[in-house]
């Protein structure tokens, strides 16, 4: 009697270990293969073959498609450069300088992956319509309510991640640094 | 308290095991993936446009609203297959992904270096089962492996601003996706306007 408890609950502490860990790392993410620069996470080894089980796990969980190499490469960023979760309700400005790509696309998502419906149907800027200074650096203001210059809007959800796709660009397995990649900076600049 | 010591090592232990065989099976078993999101609203061996990445209606999480996008969802059991896309103003890429969404390939309108980004797809077998002179005559064929039998094409034309999403989507929907039934692999002519 005492040993078939005793398996049940081995049993039982492995189920709830085993698929515990599945669960977490197909939720947050491994560090296998990430490459993160400041604020931005990248797994350029998504889009080939050779891609870790990690990330498989979690392409086929969320029903996505990863961004191919040939293709261009995707960065993810769920906080802002000292951390704090991105708030909807905050004022947040990204801004700097991009690393070399023909075009990038900066959008904005909920946690799941949905764009966030807004009266302006703006979900985001690709490098063509974003208006810049003189140097070529740029501003764009994430926000709930109206800015001027490049405005994103968050319908003011409180939790949203940024995704930033570079298209046609050297950014990939080989980068390491800041230096090959110079991402954009992320502030948050105010909260209600 | 040995024996509970012992009890919560070997849960602890099987649950490892557990946590490894889930995640290497999870490719297998999932049924919301991408392919299975994508098959009831597409053709097999032809080309659907996809509908705009919208809040409500998207097919897939985290799909690039700036992008008109198209799929051909693949079988090459009844032989290879010919891929024409024309190539938009801005930015046009094929994307290639196996059954179990590995992205395997991946080419963009400038590495195609043509107006036309023009594949045959095959599977290694019936690459190898290709006579060789004629792989000689069709120099400039490009043609890609494809790891599995059934998978994904996806062609995506750039956007780069709002008002230029009707001409990305002109683009794409003049893009084929044909079987190739007849031995001789130029026999067909394109039905695309250019």
């Amino acid at each position: 009697m005492r040993l078939i408890i005793i398996t049940l609950t081995a049993l039982l502490l492995a189920t709830v270990v085993g698929v515990g860990a599945t669960w977490m790392t197909t939720t947050r993410g491994t560090d296998i293969g990430a490459l993160t620069i400041g604020a931005w996470t990248a797994r350029p080894r998504t889009g080939t073959a050779d891609v870790d089980p990690y990330s498989r796990a979690t392409i086929v969980r969320n029903g996505e498609l990863p961004i191919g190499t040939g293709d261009g490469v995707a960065f993810t960023a769920t906080a802002d450069d000292r951390k704090k979760a991105l708030d909807g309700r905050c004022d947040v400005v990204v801004s700097g300088v991009t690393p070399p790509a023909r075009f990038w696309t900066l959008t904005l998502y909920d946690r799941k992956g949905h764009l966030v419906a807004n009266s302006l149907q703006r979900y985001g800027f690709t490098s063509q319509e974003i208006v810049r200074q003189s140097d070529g650096s740029f501003e764009i203001h994430i926000a709930s309510r109206s800015r001027s210059g490049n405005w994103l809007p968050t319908g003011g959800i409180e939790r949203y991640a940024l995704m930033f796709r570079l298209y046609d660009t050297p950014v990939g397995v080989a980068t390491r640094t800041q230096r090959d990649a110079p991402m954009p900076q992320i502030a948050t600049v105010g909260c209600p | 308290m040995i024996r509970l010591a012992f009890t919560i090592l070997a849960g602890v232990l099987l649950g490892l095991v557990v946590h490894l065989v889930s995640v290497l099976a999870l490719p297998r078993i999932a049924t919301q993936d991408a392919y299975s999101r994508l098959t009831p609203m597409t053709k097999e061996n032809a080309v659907t446009q996809l509908p705009l990445a919208d809040p409500n209606t998207s097919p897939m999480p985290f799909m690039d609203p700036a992008f008109a996008q198209a799929i051909c969802r693949y079988d090459l059991s009844g032989g290879p297959l010919k891929l024409k896309v024309p190539v938009s103003q801005s930015y046009t890429s094929v994307s290639f992904y196996t059954r179990n969404e590995i992205a395997y390939y991946a080419i963009n309108d400038r590495s195609a270096g043509k107006k036309v980004i023009e594949l045959d797809l095959m599977t290694e077998a019936q690459h190898n089962a290709l006579p060789e002179d004629e792989e000689v005559t069709a120099a400039d064929r490009l043609i890609i492996d494809s790891p599995s039998a059934t998978g994904l094409i996806v062609m995506k034309a750039l956007a780069a601003e709002p008002g230029l999403m009707t001409q990305a989507q002109a683009s794409l929907a003049t893009a084929t996706c044909t079987p190739q039934t007849d031995a001789p692999a130029k026999a067909e002519t394109p039905r695309g306007r250019r």
